[in-house]
Order: structure tokens, then C-alpha cells, then sequence
């Protein structure tokens, strides 16, 4: 943030007929190609026309209206929006890796197959789980396996059962999961300390129950203090505990899944362990699992020989197959394993004891400014509502477009689900004190403005490229790609 | 270890005091006793430059100093230094997915630019902002086609498609009652008569799949398939799955052939090979199967002052909304690919993409030429772009270990995908001279 100029135009608009940015030598070469008649294309391919210098002011200059974790604070509650390390990149950008092809001998891929294990045995260690899988891309993607590999140990045991218990607070990626994987979904009551209902628990548990999914921490930030509990009754009936990991940035080094009753989890790479979003992934889900569903995991397996030398076990007759082309996003996996090893244990705990102060420091310093709907102990996320504000007008969503008028990005808002109005802050262990103090003397402006000028918080954002764009004649009139008589800008 | 953390022991003590407790320790009281881990990590911290040596003795590990002819998946391609630049700036690789669009157009308007590049290169109409990879994409075409195809439960799947996607779709399916029937290949081509032998009297099917160009290389024959679809069955959706699109700058695009979602791997656009990922994930469809899409899209609006503006859109059809009822359970994807891949297109422009195909092509005809000339090693494939099927009477694994000491990988076997063991897949870029080409076939000439 931010460019000097007010638009910047689709590329498709700069440059001329003819350009290029790469300059490309014809091998000499008198061949004739086999792809002929009506598999020959007629009409190009419309793409931009531009040099290397206008592809790059363009790039830099959209690049200039985003905003990222570099600029500084970002607290979305619930995507752990933490300090990208500068070194990760580097590593994953060094050529044994980056150029690394998945189909070779693995006798020319002994690195690869290398970190690969070492990562899956640092994830062991941190969650306490007996085995990992790096194959899923995505957090959705790694409940996905998760649950199918509870499907599998079910279907070895004569019966998949027919649902997967959800409590209301989850994220949305649950329930759809579970519906990818052939199971309908039952909502588990919260109580009011945001947890699992316990009773609710016992009367909704029978033996067509595949698995409890479980956020924990929870969305709301509370630990889920009769986890252990929850497993027993789970695993009584035969089912299992899956906990979503998303939120193991309030518990590294504090409490291991593995120890506590959880069958199987996810990580999310690109929240606690510091690779970056992209914009939107690329992310890593890996899946750590207890031993008695390790023959359901996904193929192929990291395998050491005997002589120390490593391979992929493809041969695994039980598995659920495959999730992903080939063995997941390993670079970003590296990047995850270079984070983890900055840290060492000590350090990834110290993470999770700052991530979690910071989130009460700021609950105590804005309880009287701001509402916070559920008075429970929170770890790294607090939520806070417009409750206060509601008498002036005043929503969530004006107060997230006026904290990006004091240059912060605002919090998750309107999740979850079950709070009205919800603003989630999660500020993570990479701010400073200072950036806290800043985050918190802004939202206690925007308190007082509420009041006294909410005119502005209407108005709000005001110095941002675009305000307030309109979401509904998006959707009601779908423009979803540059056409050269239609678009404009 | 305090690198990355700029909390002072100092500032920890004013703040523990502010939350009114008496230690750090106190705040995870919320954690029953019995269930806290007491001991420490047992892993090693690392100095960011113990850190890089460690690693680099890792990347050291792997034996990248090869001329290879590696496809089947994962394509070599030479990266303008402009993408890897570009891309690198923390304001796209640092963002969150663009929840906020007000500060986040640069990422919009890169995805809006990314949709409207793979719409053109495949004639299609829309386009989505990714997914996972080529193999997820492909899994995801199918039960898009199934939610169209409402009750209608049967898909007809070419053998012809990348082995791995075909995995990895029957991962997605095989819990949701979908028949999946094969269509055979024959000479490494979807057997047409096969097709039309299986689709004529079942009405159950709700789509046809192929590969195009498909796992062997061979461009399959799109127009005929296209004909037998229409022809006998009035509802089933036509798709294609592609590893490879760099094609698509001399080859017939998918949205030529009436094909109603076209689907595959875009790594080829400025992604490394990156042992097997982050890769890039396209999907496109026909407009009239839109709101049966999965994955994210964005669209061009207005801001309150009658500005241009590019939001998140269509969302109804999402996780976060729709919960059990969504079209698909994604959420992250591979934005920062897409990022790599919008810029890759742009530098090479309508006429680079054109020529870079022709040259991948002439290269790739070229070998074919002197492998046919050769004893031991036959093209099996004949319409082919960059990538071709060779079969040989020799030991394919001495002929590979042989070649990997003279510094050349000769091609993936096909064996590693419970395939013929006497045919390996041979891919040939830009990256590979005239020179790699002639060394490659002179051992080829040596083999016995």
C-alpha cells in the first residue's frame, strides 16, 4: 500500500498488437507437426500485449492496492495472520527443490523424501500424534482425509456409519466436508460457554455416529475442557474425535491432541506454522493421526529402508487413495519445516504464550469499549460485538472499514455464525507492544466516534482506491472476465 | 529463537499485569491439568544461517543437475525472472484471501485478469480463481457434472487420463454412490467405438471424460468424441482434463468441441516442478453450469462512487454460506500460483504463448524423428504436442541408469503408474536443445 495513481486498468488494455515480454528463439529446426486440420487453433489465444516493463508497472502497481501482513497488524480471528519468516522463501526457492520432478528414481529425490520426514515427525512431536501425512493442499482439504480415513477404518469394521457430529460453532468447511464424504451432518449444541454440550452429547451419541469434528480451541477462542470426556463418549459408541487444528497456535507446546482423546487432526501450515497466504493458498493440511488409522492414510507413505535410504510406499492396500496428483504442496511444507526448526520446541511454545497474551491484553483493554458476548477465558482469539454500539447505528461492518482508515486490517467479522455481529480478533505473537497499543487506542477512537460522529464510520473506508463496492449487482449481473466492448477501467 | 517474536520480557510483565493475572502461565488455566503437556518440545532450534546450511545440504540431496525429458504431470519450463520478482512482493504473498475488497483489489483484480487469460486460452466462458492442482480439479469437474446431471449417477471415464487424477476422483467418489465405468484406450487413444458402445443404450450417464492432450501425449480425436456425446445423450456433460496447457497455443481448444467443463493443471504457467507442488488448478465451465461451480470467483462491480471494483462474488454457492449444501468444501486455494500464472501469460503475451507452443512442438516432433530412426525405441503415440509415448525392447531401467549418468533423464517410466513396463513417457521443452535431443537418441542407438 498504496499506488499514487486512482486506477490501474485490466493488462488487457495496455500495450499494443504484436508485443511480448519474452523473447524466444525458433530452433532451426524443418519438422512438420503431427497436430494438423481441425486440431490446429485458427484464432489465438486473447492474451495481453505488453512488454516486460508495462508487465511490471502493472504488477506493481495492482500490488500496491493490497494490503499485507508485512504492512503490519492484521488480527483475523481464526487465520493466525502471523509474521512470514524471509528465510522460508529462500529455501523454497533453492533449485534441489524448485526443480525437484515428481516422477523421478528416488535415488535423485533423497532431499525431498528427506525433509518430508523430518517434517512428519516434528508435526508428530507437536501434536502428539503417532504419524503424518503431508498429502492435503488446503485445511478443507485435510479434513476431508481426516474423515475419509475414519470412513475407511469404519468400512474395516464392517459398517461406515451414517453421520458426523457437528458443534453449531464450527467453521463451514466442516459440514461440507463431511457431505464430500458420504455423510450427513448432525449439529451438537453449544453450551454457554461456547463448548460442546455435553448432555447434548450423550442423548445424540449412537453406533450410526462416524466421528465428532471438533474445533480446538474452539471458534470462540475457550479450550475445550471436557475434550477427554467427549472422547470417551465418542469412542464408547465406536466413533472417533476429529479435531480441527486451525487454531493450534493457542496450544503448541501447552497441550498435545494426541495425549487428550483426538483420533486424527489437521494443521494448517499457512496459519501456525508461518507460510504465507498468497492471497489465498497456496496452503498445506497435513493430517496427524493415532496409530490404529495409520493403514487408512492417504498414498504413498515416506519409508526409510533398512540402509537409511528413503522411498514411497505405494503399496497400501487400506488407504483411502489419493487427495492430491502427487505428494501435496511440498514447498510449502518446507517453508513450515524451516519455521518450525527457527523455533525449536521452546520457541514454538513461547509463540503460543505471546499469541495468547496479546489476545487478553487487548480483551482487557477494550471490555469496557466494546461487547464481549461470551465472558469465558479465551486463549489466542477474543470476540467482541457492535452490541455497544448498536444504539448509534453503528455495525460491525462500519467498524471494520473505519480501522482500515487508521491502517490496520480489520478482524474476521460476522463469524462465527452464532454470535451476531461478531468481531474476531486474533492478533497472533508477531506484534509488537506498540502495534497493540496502536490497534487498541484506534478501536477506543472508534468507540468514542461512534457516538459522537458516526457519520464517519458510515463513510468509511476513505482513502482506500474503491469504497464499500456493490456485492449485490455482482452477483445479480455476473461479470467474470475482461471482454474488449463490455468492461470498462 | 526471539527472531521472530518482538514481545520484551519487560512488555510480557506490564502486560501480564494489565490482564489482572499473575503470570503467562495463569492465562491457559482454561486447560484442566491433567490434560497440559509438561515437558518441552523435543525439537532443536536453528540460527537462520545453521538454518539455510541445513537446508541447503538437503536441496543438495536431490540430483537436479540433469537434462530431462520428466512430464507425464510436471512440466520444465524456462521462468521469465519477472515472475518470480513480481510475484514475490509481500503485498500479494503475505495477503489473506481478498475478504476485504477495499484493500485487497490488487489481489481481485489479479484473479479477475487470471479468470479472463484461461477463459480465452480454452474458449471457454468462466473460469474460477483455482484449485488444488490438476488432479483435485479434475475430481471436482466430475461432481459438478453430477450435481447438473441431478439424478443421473453414472460417469464415463477415459483411461486415457492421468493416472493420478483418476485416483484421486475415485477418492472423491467413491462415497457418494457415483458409478464410474472406464472407456478403454487403444493405440494410447480413447477407443471411440468403445465409448459409443457404452454411452448408446445407458441413460444414466451424466458425463464423459477425457484427457486432452491426454497422460500419453496423444492429442485425442475431441471432435468425434464430442459427435458421440450429442449424439447420444442429450444431457450428459462433456470434460476434459489437460496437464498439459501450454498446448492450447497451436491446439484446438476444448471450447471448440462444445466441452462443457474443461479442467487441469496450469504448473506449466510459471510454477516450478516443486516436487509435485504447490501446482495450479484451473476449471472452467460454460456459463449455463455457473451456480453449479465449486471454488472461489470474482467479479467486476461498482464501488459506492460509481468506481470499477472487483469483489468476491457468487458466494451462495460456498462453504461459508451454504455449510453441508455447498458445491465444494474448498476454501484456501492456490492463489499465489494463480498469481505466478496471470504473470507468466502476460509476459508472454498472445503471440509468445503461440510461438512458445510451436517451439515445445517442433522439439518434441523433432526427437519423435529420431527416435523412429532408431533399433531399439518406437513412438507408440502419433498426434502429439510436447509429450510422446515410447516404447523399447530393451531394459528400460539399465537404459534410464545408463542415462542418468551421462547426465540426461530420458523420460518417466510407465511402470510407476502400474503401467507397461517396455513404454516410458518422453516430454520435451524449451528447456532442451537440438544437442540434449541428439545425445538422448545416441543413447538410445547404444542400448541393447
Amino acid at each position: 500500500m498504496k499506488s499514487l495513481r486512482e486506477n490501474e486498468k485490466v493488462i488487457f488494455n495496455y500495450g499494443g498488437a504484436g508485443k511480448s515480454g519474452v523473447d524466444f528463439k525458433m530452433p532451426d529446426l524443418n519438422v512438420k507437426s503431427s497436430i494438423n486440420d481441425k486440431y490446429k487453433r485458427n484464432t489465438p489465444a486473447k492474451l495481453p500485449e505488453v512488454s516486460e516493463v508495462e508487465v511490471t508497472r502493472h504488477y506493481t502497481r495492482l500490488s500496491k492496492m493490497n494490503y499485507g501482513v508485512d504492512d503490519g497488524f492484521y488480527p483475523l480471528g481464526s487465520c493466525t495472520m502471523k509474521h512470514n519468516p524471509k528465510v522460508n522463501e529462500k529455501i523454497a526457492g533453492m533449485e534441489g527443490f524448485a526443480l525437484s520432478h515428481p516422477m523421478l528414481p528416488y535415488s535423485m529425490v533423497q532431499g525431498s523424501l528427506k525433509a518430508m520426514k523430518i517434517l512428519e515427525e516434528s508435526l508428530n512431536e507437536i501434536t502428539g500424534m503417532d504419524e503424518t501425512s503431508l498429502q492435503p493442499a488446503a485445511g478443507a482439504h485435510g479434513e476431508l482425509t481426516g474423515i475419509l480415513m475414519i470412513r475407511k477404518y469404519h468400512e474395516k469394521n464392517g459398517n461406515p456409519r451414517k453421520y458426523v457430529l457437528i458443534p453449531d460453532s464450527a467453521h463451514g468447511t466442516n459440514p461440507a466436508t463431511c457431505t464430500l464424504a458420504g455423510y450427513s451432518v448432525k449439529e451438537v449444541k453449544s453450551d454457554e460457554t461456547g463448548c460442546v454440550d455435553v448432555e447434548a452429547l450423550r442423548e445424540i451419541i449412537d453406533e450410526d455416529v462416524a466421528a465428532l469434528m471438533l474445533t480446538n480451541p474452539n471458534t470462540l477462542g475457550v479450550f475445550e475442557k471436557n475434550i477427554k470426556q467427549i472422547s470417551e463418549i465418542l469412542h464408547e459408541k465406536g466413533a472417533q474425535l476429529y479435531m480441527d487444528g486451525a487454531n493450534m497456535n493457542a496450544m503448541m507446546g501447552k497441550a498435545r491432541p494426541g495425549e487428550i482423546g483426538v483420533d486424527v487432526m489437521h494443521l494448517n501450515l499457512h496459519k501456525t506454522f508461518s507460510t504465507p497466504h498468497g492471497g489465498g493458498g497456496p496452503g498445506a493440511g497435513p493430517v496427524s493421526y493415532r496409530s490404529h488409522l495409520s493403514p487408512f492414510a492417504p498414498t504413498p507413505k515416506v519409508q526409510e529402508n533398512e540402509d537409511g535410504t528413503l522411498v514411497l510406499n505405494w503399496n497400501l492396500p487400506d488407504s483411502l487413495g489419493k487427495v492430491h496428483g502427487f505428494y501435496g504442496n511440498f514447498l510449502v511444507t518446507l517453508k513450515a519445516l524451516a519455521y518450525i526448526l527457527a523455533l525449536g520446541g521452546e520457541g514454538l511454545e513461547k509463540s503460543t504464550e505471546d499469541a495468547v497474551l496479546n489476545a487478553n491484553y487487548i480483551r482487557e483493554s477494550l471490555k469496557g469499549d466494546f461487547n464481549i458476548p461470551f465472558k469465558t477465558p479465551t486463549l489466542h482469539e477474543i470476540i467482541f460485538n457492535d452490541k455497544f454500539q448498536e444504539e448509534y447505528g453503528i455495525t460491525t461492518m462500519d467498524i471494520a472499514k473505519r480501522l482500515i482508515d487508521y491502517g490496520v486490517h480489520p478482524p474476521t467479522v460476522y463469524f462465527p455464525l452464532i454470535v451476531h455481529g461478531s468481531i474476531m480478533v486474533e492478533p497472533t505473537e508477531s506484534e509488537s507492544k506498540e502495534e497493540i497499543d496502536y490497534f487498541i487506542s484506534i478501536m477506543k477512537k472508534i468507540a468514542e466516534e461512534a457516538k459522537t460522529n458516526p457519520e464517519i464510520l458510515h463513510e468509511a473506508s476513505h482513502f482506500t482506491p474503491i469504497q464499500r463496492p456493490d456485492e449485490t449487482l455482482a452477483a445479480r449481473n455476473p461479470i467474470l472476465k475482461w471482454k474488449d466492448d463490455e468492461n470498462e477501467g | 529463537m526471539s527472531r521472530y517474536l518482538p514481545l520484551s520480557d519487560k512488555e510480557r510483565g506490564e502486560m501480564v499485569k494489565a490482564c489482572n493475572v499473575s503470570s503467562i502461565d495463569s492465562l491457559f488455566n482454561s486447560i484442566p491439568s491433567d490434560l497440559k503437556f509438561e515437558g518441552i518440545l523435543n525439537i532443536k532450534s536453528k540460527s537462520e544461517q545453521e538454518l539455510v546450511r541445513f537446508f541447503k545440504k538437503l536441496s543438495n540431496m536431490n540430483n537436479s543437475n540433469v537434462v530431462s525429458f520428466a512430464g507425464a504431470g510436471a512440466y520444465n519450463h524456462f521462468i521469465p525472472s519477472s515472475v518470480d520478482s513480481l510475484s514475490a512482493r509481500q503485498e500479494f504473498l503475505t495477503a489473506y484471501t481478498p475478504y476485504q475488497p477495499e484493500i485487497a483489489q490488487g489481489t481481485l483484480q489479479v484473479i479477475f485478469e487470471y479468470q479472463t487469460m484461461i477463459s480465452n486460452i480454452l474458449n471457454m466462458d468462466v473460469t474460477n480463481a483455482s484449485m488444488y492442482d490438476g488432479a483435485t480439479a479434475f475430481a471436482e469437474s466430475l461432481l459438478m457434472a453430477k450435481r447438473v446431471g441431478k439424478k443421473k449417477n453414472t460417469v464415463l471415464v477415459s483411461k486415457g487420463i492421468h493416472p493420478h487424477y483418476i485416483k484421486v476422483a475415485e477418492t472423491y467418489l467413491k462415497n457418494l454412490g457415483i458409478n464410474i465405468i472406464y472407456i478403454p484406450t487403444k493405440e494410447l487413444k480413447t477407443d471411440v467405438n468403445a465409448l459409443e458402445n457404452l454411452i448408446k443404450d445407458n441413460d444414466d450417464i451424466f458425463a464423459v471424460a477425457v484427457g486432452y492432450p491426454n497422460f500419453y501425449g496423444t492429442v485425442e480425436p475431441l471432435d468425434d468424441i464430442s459427435r458421440i456425446v450429442r449424439e447420444y445423450s442429450k444431457k450428459a456433460l462433456l470434460i476434459t482434463s489437460t496437464s498439459e496447457p501450454l498446448a492450447f497455443g497451436i491446439l484446438t481448444p476444448p471450447g471448440d468441441f462444445d466441452v462443457d467443463i474443461a479442467s487441469g493443471e496450469a504448473q506449466s504457467f510459471g510454477n516450478y516442478p516443486g516436487f509435485g507442488g504447490p501446482f495450479l488448478g484451473f476449471f472452467s465451465s460454460k456459463e449455463t453450469h455457473l451456480r453449479n461451480m465449486p471454488g472461489r470467483l470474482v467479479g467486476q462491480t461498482k464501488d459506492k462512487n460509481g468506481k470499477t471494483a472487483y469483489v468476491l462474488t457468487l458466494s451462495a454457492r460456498e462453504q461459508h454460506i451454504r455449510r453441508e449444501k455447498a458445491t465444494s468444501n474448498i476454501c484456501s486455494n492456490q492463489g499465489h500460483c494463480m498469481l505466478k500464472a496471470t504473470i507468466y501469460l502476460s509476459m508472454l503475451g498472445m503471440t509468445g504463448f503461440r510461438k512458445l507452443a510451436e517451439i515445445n512442438n517442433n522439439l518434441a516432433e523433432y526427437a519423435k524423428e529420431k527416435i523412429n530412426g532408431t533399433k531399439n525405441f518406437k513412438v507408440v503415440n502419433q498426434v502429439t504436442f510436447n509429450e510422446f509415448t515410447v516404447s523399447t525392447t530393451t531394459d528400460f531401467k539399465a537404459f534410464r541408469e545408463n542415462c542418468i549418468s551421462s547426465g540426461i533423464f530420458p523420460g518417466v517410466h510407465l511402470e510407476k503408474f502400474g503401467k507397461d513396463k517396455d513404454k516410458f513417457v518422453v516430454c520435451v521443452t524449451e528447456q532442451n536443445t537440438i544437442e540434449d535431443i541428439d545425445m538422448l537418441v545416441e543413447l538410445m542407438g547404444r542400448a541393447k
